[in-house]
């Protein structure tokens, strides 16, 4: 089975909720929705579910336009960011309830909900009703019931989001062990950059109802088409300075230097430069490095990780740093970082150069961004 | 302190209490007894009063009677406003608001001003004198009310319930009467409740729509001067018997009631 949205236009009372959007998820395939609040993630998934109807626009599952096609004949399931369950049915009931709906006979149900209940750990709870449950065993049975039914679109609409942090992680994990071995389209909605690079897969990034971007997720991290994408994808966002290039000397903001190698390939003119949070370094470097002097703001420590908000000439920068690091506020320092792990922008915001993949660390693998 | 307040609640529950105990106390003495001075409790205990009522048909007619519409009226008054709670409560269209608002301005006049058009209108179309006349009329009044309860328990159920039931499959008919009506019980409970308090205790309409084959409780017990002066004992006894169903009622719902009084909006 394969999703295709062909230019999708979605608006309510004047607002428009999803502009011309246009999207092909393949068969198969874990897809990450990523985008702020009221990016328009909801909305579009509700749009592939077949719950709203497009204004404009097509809607294709394996080729055939379901675009009018009401959600009920449709084979797709959700999950809701509440857990939504029949709170009058048992979870046995609640699981069983869209096979029952599809008339399956009753050994056959019986034995795919044991099933799905004991691949998400739940097989104990069959009895109870969801009220009983707590918010992860509750979202569990949402999630069994979206599974159970072998739909050929699951939509997961932030599920995790009203989990504690522990069960979040767990789930996360078993989230794409589900999907491993079926031939499902697994769409994912998150506001957390960090879920969507865990998940892999591919990932949309949506801004106010435009898809801004859209490929494999390591991919979309590593070469975002635009300043844009490279600002969504990334918590705390991409830090942005203006920079020109003119002759042999590169400007940074105020701070003139020596054109660093990589860059040689530019032509003169007005560019930005993206620096990712966690790059910046408060070491000195042995290869060539933009070097910074900046004021401290504040010093935000999360854990075993420092957010440093700085400021340099009235630009607000922030760092992610590993470990404690204690400064005070107006405290001068020299922050840096690599030449060569800085994406070029456009003044107009596209991308002109993202640093090569070679050496760079993952962020998959870090798990910081 | 605290013995201050419980003398204050127990005084108060006294004075609550009086007039129904003095109904009881009433209902078990002999008209002699009631007329000829001030005694605390019967002194010659009589269930004679209790054998009227439900031996004589005009009595136990009567009961029959306003159990009758007053169901007819339950039961209408859900039909109706089952369906107007659920749109109103999942759909905007235009004017909803102003609708909604409407309907419960109904409610704030005063039934005598629609007794008239009903008396004439019923005796036009042969509906005068039985009980679907005044369940029907009793409607102008439960109908907006049982709406905006209904509406307030309903939204309170999260739409995702209605579409989740839709992706897994289910028709609207089959979700709304499998899943919805079952989420929303305490809710049917309560309203059903405020139908039947309201229509039960209605006098004005209830007499006025009815007169001798469909005459209520109520008005039964306003026209009980005899030629030999007021029943009082006989009165006292069908008084208590009409407070019995509202006691049973009301021990249905008893747990949802407060919920009800803020039209669902709790």
């Amino acid at each position: 089975m394969s999703l295709q949205l062909d230019n999708v236009t979605l608006s309510v009372r004047g607002e428009t909720y999803i502009s011309d959007a246009s999207l092909t998820l393949d068969p198969g395939s874990f897809n990450v929705l990523l985008g702020h609040t009221l990016a328009g993630k909801t909305t579009l998934m509700r749009l592939m579910a077949g719950l709203d109807r497009p204004d404009h626009g097509k809607v294709y599952l394996d080729g055939r336009d379901v675009t009018h096609l009401p959600v009920r004949q449709r084979n797709v399931s959700m999950v809701y960011q509440q857990f939504i369950n029949y709170p009058t049915l048992t979870v046995f009931d609640n699981i069983a309830s869209p096979l029952k709906q599809a008339r399956v006979p009753r050994q056959d149900m019986t034995r795919r909900v044991e099933e799905t209940a004991t691949m998400l750990g739940i097989q104990h709870l069959l009895g109870r009703y969801p009220q009983e449950l707590s918010g992860g065993q509750q979202q569990r049975t949402a999630m069994a019931r979206a599974l159970v039914k072998d739909a050929d679109l699951v939509l997961f609409d932030e599920p995790l989001v009203n989990l504690d942090y522990k069960l979040r992680e767990a789930l996360r994990v078993e989230m794409r062990k589900l999907f491993e071995s079926r031939n499902t389209i697994a769409v994912y909605a998150t506001t957390e950059p960090a879920e969507a690079l865990a998940l892999g897969g591919t990932t949309t990034l949506l801004h106010q109802g435009r898809i801004v971007q859209s490929g494999p997720s390591d991919e979309v991290y590593r070469h975002p088409r635009n300043r844009e994408a490279a600002t969504l994808f990334g918590e705390p966002p991409i830090n942005l300075m203006p920079m020109t290039i003119q002759g042999d000397e590169c400007r940074v903001a105020d701070q003139r230097q020596a054109l660093p190698e990589i860059w040689k390939s530019l032509s003169e003119g007005e560019y930005q430069v993206g620096i990712r949070p966690h790059h910046w370094s408060l070491l000195p470097l042995s290869e060539a490095a933009l070097h910074l002097p900046v004021v401290v703001r504040v010093a935000e420590i999360s854990g075993s990780e420092t957010f440093l908000h700085l400021s340099h000439d009235r630009i607000d920068l922030v760092a992610h740093l590993i470990g404690i690091h204690e400064f005070g506020v107006d405290q001068s320092l020299d922050v840096q970082v690599p030449f060569r792990q800085l994406f070029v922008f456009e003044p107009g915001g596209d991308l002109v150069l993202s640093p090569p993949s070679s050496r760079s660390t993952s962020p998959g693998v870090r798990g910081d961004l | 302190m605290r013995l201050r307040k419980s003398l204050v609640m127990l005084v108060y529950l006294l004075f609550v209490l009086v007039p129904i105990y003095w109904l009881v106390n009433m209902s078990f003495k002999s008209n002699r007894e009631i007329l000829g001075g001030l005694t605390l409790w019967p002194t010659t205990p009589t269930l004679d009063n209790y054998r009227v009522i439900f031996t004589e048909p005009t009595w136990y007619m009567s009961y029959l009677n306003s159990l009758s519409y007053v169901s007819m009226n339950m039961l209408i008054s859900l039909l109706v406003a089952l369906p107007a709670a659920y749109a109103f409560s999942r759909y905007r269209f235009l004017g909803d608001k102003h609708m909604f608002f409407w309907l419960l301005t109904n409610r704030m006049a005063p039934p005598a001003v629609f007794l008239l058009p009903f008396f004439q209108l019923y005796s036009a179309v042969g509906l005068f004198d039985t009980p679907i006349a005044v369940a029907l009329a009793h409607c102008l009044f439960n109908v907006p009310l049982a709406v905006w309860i209904l509406e307030g328990f309903m939204s309170s159920v999260p739409k995702e319930i209605d579409e989740t039931a839709y992706i897994d499959g289910y028709t609207f008919p089959k979700f709304f009467i499998r899943i919805f009506l079952p989420m929303i019980r305490p809710g049917i409970g309560v309203t059903a409740f405020f139908c039947f308090m309201f229509s039960w205790v209605e006098l004005l309409l209830a007499r006025t729509l009815t007169s001798v084959d469909a005459k209520p409780i109520v008005a039964q017990m306003t026209r009980t001067v005899s030629a030999s002066g007021i029943d009082w004992g006989v009165l006292a006894a069908a008084g208590v018997v009409a407070l019995l169903p509202g006691i049973a009622v009301i021990y249905f719902v008893r747990n949802h009631v407060a919920k009800g009084f803020a039209l669902g909006r709790v």
